[in-house]
């Protein structure tokens, strides 16, 4: 039997297992620093050490999601005996032909490879997080725009309602919301009906506004769009696609669909207050002298003016996003108990903290880093859209 | 002002009610009451009897009556059987129906039994808001010193070493959730075999073979530093953070105005103009964020409480939402809408007291 491995070694066999990601971080960089005159705000992140570290995190995870299959050391579900709550770099115990050597980061209280299931957990979390940020902004920005551009009732409503979701304790939503109970009741399937429309109205109203004077493009665009949205929300909101192509499974679309619900009415918040204020500029006053629609105003004249706090407040959310995942994962709802995402890893870690550390720190750690990250980013890309 | 005040309070009342309805149906969902007849009566009821026995209990009215009901607004129900006794929401074993209380809900102080404690809610209650009130005092009493400092030493010199220095702690510790901290802390402080408690132990500095214990139950008890340092600093960071940064965002702005150059010019020493210009205009904001902290803390609460196995409110709230407990969990649910509508209630009440210069219609 070989000897555990030193701290410098595991690190160094890490490193070496991540090659893929540091191929991929020196690409981006490279590119990015060489172009970055030409990138518009992207590229001056890469002006701010802030923003720049923040995107490297965030980058290295991204990555990390990418490749995880040609990192992990081991099948992040499989259970090897003897390798129970081992510590970091251990050697396998009945070391077979072709297997790697190692548990890297030792192994949790059901003998699997910790590191393999961080790597697969950044999969996880990258898979759910962005995309149910960009589902969240497009409910927010869709109601908030008339919301704070018409004013009136039913800005009252609108704002009633989101302020009824904001005081709502998140965590007793989620414990009244994502369960396996209210899966029989259908609630979580309307609530996808209500939310995954939102993108198809926006995309719709976003083209149709624009090219309404070109009936030629306007055909072609929301057509491909209602098309596209219709066949993907059929398929994702009440799994009914013809063609199976786009489904979901009820787990995830239940956690899904919270998420977005707790986060939408944050968006919308922000995109009335900011709709509020560009709407008594003097280009807005000229747009409407000149009869341009209310919607073509909203969407092509105050939205991308508002698109500095936005994209901040995105990069800022999708870490929150995440921030919420990792507590469903740790209250274990709405996750498979085989699951490798962080929070359910960081939820059995804890038990026995005691003794093991290893299985909940690593995953933390990876969270906090992220997290991290991203709110670094989302500094660094408001110092630099204030320089504008 | 008057007005403002009014219309404010209409609102928070039409929120909590809303919002305790919402939580009521979610409760009171056909699966959930099945749940609940199966874990009451017999695991094994078929259908009928499950449904027989949600009509004797009074579960079968519209979600609306019966929320009425819950509340105190309309009278308990009450079902004669065939042998003509009387049961009904307000009748209990033995009393006489005559005599009993027409309305008996929450607003008549009947909280209901919680199934799991098996106790009243009113007594599960305030046992775990008694033990969560220390909790938060305490977390208060290290939090908003602490961020408000970290906050007014960043801001004043914007851009220099230590603002950078600070900010960087403040954007660490939000990017770091209750959880992933609470872990951290117990690996480094509260682990026999990692962090730096296996070192204490080996020089022989500590007694056990921890610094820290891992858990805070002995807290229900007899609050000490040792039980309680790691559940207060846990809940803490997450918030030092986030004020911290509201408050250096506030200080930098007020440091920038006309009246503190003209302090600086005028001669007077930099320690006074921080002191007697800036530092109330620098606080109005952050104490806004104060007060909406608390729905935040209520979070940490709940994920505090249960990783170090502190039985106050958040451990009671986990313990009745896994394990069906409707009256406990609306009870709960109750309890946090008044939480967050008060505090948004006082920031805003507050904001307008603290700054003369916003004018109400």
């Amino acid at each position: 039997m070989e000897d555990a491995l030193s701290w410098g070694s595991i690190l160094a066999r890490i490193a070496a297992q991540l090659l893929p990601v540091w191929v991929g971080l020196i690409a981006v960089f490279a590119l990015s620093i060489q172009f970055k005159r030409r990138l518009g705000l992207y590229g001056r992140i890469f002006d701010s050490p802030v923003g720049m570290t923040g995107f490297g995190l965030v980058m290295f995870w991204v990555f990390t999601a990418i490749f995880a299959d040609w990192i992990i050391t081991h099948d992040p579900l499989g259970q090897l005996s003897g390798m129970k709550n081992i510590v970091p770099g251990s050697p396998l115990a009945d070391p077979v032909e072709g297997a790697y050597p190692y548990y890297l980061l030792g192994g949790d209280h059901l003998a699997r490879d910790v590191f393999s299931r961080v790597v697969m957990g950044a999969r996880e979390v990258l898979k759910i997080a962005p995309a149910a940020t960009v589902v969240a902004f497009m409910v927010g920005i869709t109601l908030g725009l008339p919301a704070g551009y018409f004013g009136g009732k039913l800005d009252s409503s609108l704002s009633f309602l989101s302020n009824l979701v904001l005081a709502f304790p998140v965590i007793l939503l989620f414990y009244l919301l994502v369960t396996p109970e209210i899966r029989v009741t259908g609630i979580p399937i309307v609530l996808a009906a209500l939310l995954f429309i939102f993108p198809v109205i926006f995309l719709t109203i976003l083209f149709n506004s624009r090219f309404f004077t070109n009936p030629a493009k306007r055909n072609l665009y929301v057509g491909l769009t209602l098309l596209f949205g219709l066949w993907a929300y059929s398929g994702l909101a009440f799994n009914a696609d013809p063609l199976g192509v786009w489904s979901m499974d009820p787990n995830m679309l239940n956690v899904f669909v919270s998420v977005v619900f707790v986060n939408s009415p944050g968006v919308f918040r922000i995109v009335r207050g900011m709709v509020m204020d560009i709407k008594t500029r003097d280009y807005v006053a000229a747009g409407q002298t000149r009869g341009e629609g209310p919607w073509y105003i909203m969407l092509w004249e105050i939205l991308p003016n508002a698109r500095g706090p936005l994209i901040v407040d995105f990069c800022l959310r999708i870490g929150y996003t995440t921030i919420l995942l990792g507590t469903l994962g740790f209250f274990g709802l709405g996750v498979t108990p085989e699951s490798p995402d962080w929070g359910s890893t960081i939820n059995y870690g804890r038990r026995l903290l005691a003794i093991a550390p290893h299985p909940a720190v690593v995953p933390a750690v990876a969270l906090m880093s992220l997290v991290l990250g991203l709110n670094l980013l989302a500094d660094g890309l408001r110092e630099e859209s204030m320089k504008d | 002002m008057l007005s403002f005040v009014l219309r404010r309070i209409g609102v928070m009342i039409l929120t909590a009610f809303a919002l305790t309805f919402v939580v009521f149906y979610m409760t009171n969902l056909p699966p959930n009451l099945e749940k609940l007849a199966k874990s009451e009566a017999s695991v094994r009821m078929d259908d009928d009897a499950v449904a027989s026995w949600l009509a004797e209990n009074g579960h079968t009215g519209p979600v609306l009556m019966r929320y009425g009901e819950w509340l105190g607004l309309l009278p308990g129900w009450t079902l004669t059987a065939e042998d003509g006794k009387v049961t009904g929401r307000c009748i209990e074993d033995g009393m006489d129906p005559a005599a009993a209380p027409t309305r008996c809900g929450i607003l008549q102080g009947n909280w209901g039994y919680s199934t799991v404690f098996k106790a009243t809610v009113s007594d599960v209650l305030a046992r775990s808001l008694g033990a969560t009130g220390w909790l938060m005092l305490w977390v208060m009493i290290v939090m908003v010193p602490s961020s408000l400092l970290l906050g007014v030493l960043s801001g004043m010199r914007e851009g220099s070493r230590t603002d950078r220095v600070l900010s960087t702690f403040a954007i660490t510790t939000t990017a770091t959730p209750e959880y992933v901290s609470g872990v951290i802390l117990i690996a480094l402080l509260a682990s026999a075999t990692a962090g730096i408690s296996p070192i204490l132990a080996e020089a022989g500095w500590i007694e056990g073979k921890t610094l820290f214990p891992g858990t805070a139950t002995s807290a229900m008890d007899d609050i000490t530093f040792w039980n309680f340092f790691l559940p207060v600093m846990t809940i803490a960071l997450y918030g030092i953070g986030y004020i911290a940064r509201m408050t250096r965002a506030s200080m930098t702005e007020v440091m920038t105005q006309q009246y503190i150059r003209t302090a600086r010019l005028k001669g007077v020493a930099f320690r006074d103009v921080v002191m007697k210009h800036a530092l109330r205009n620098a606080l109005i904001a952050p104490f806004t964020v104060i007060m909406l902290q608390f729905p935040w803390l209520l979070n940490g609460v709940v994920i505090v409480e249960t990783l170090f196995n502190y039985k106050g409110f958040g451990w009671t709230l986990v313990q009745a939402a896994g394990n069906n407990d409707i009256d406990t969990l609306l009870a709960c649910s109750v309890v946090a809408v008044f939480v967050v509508l008060v505090t948004q209630l006082i920031s805003d009440i507050g904001y307008v007291f603290l700054n003369p210069r916003i004018r109400l219609a």
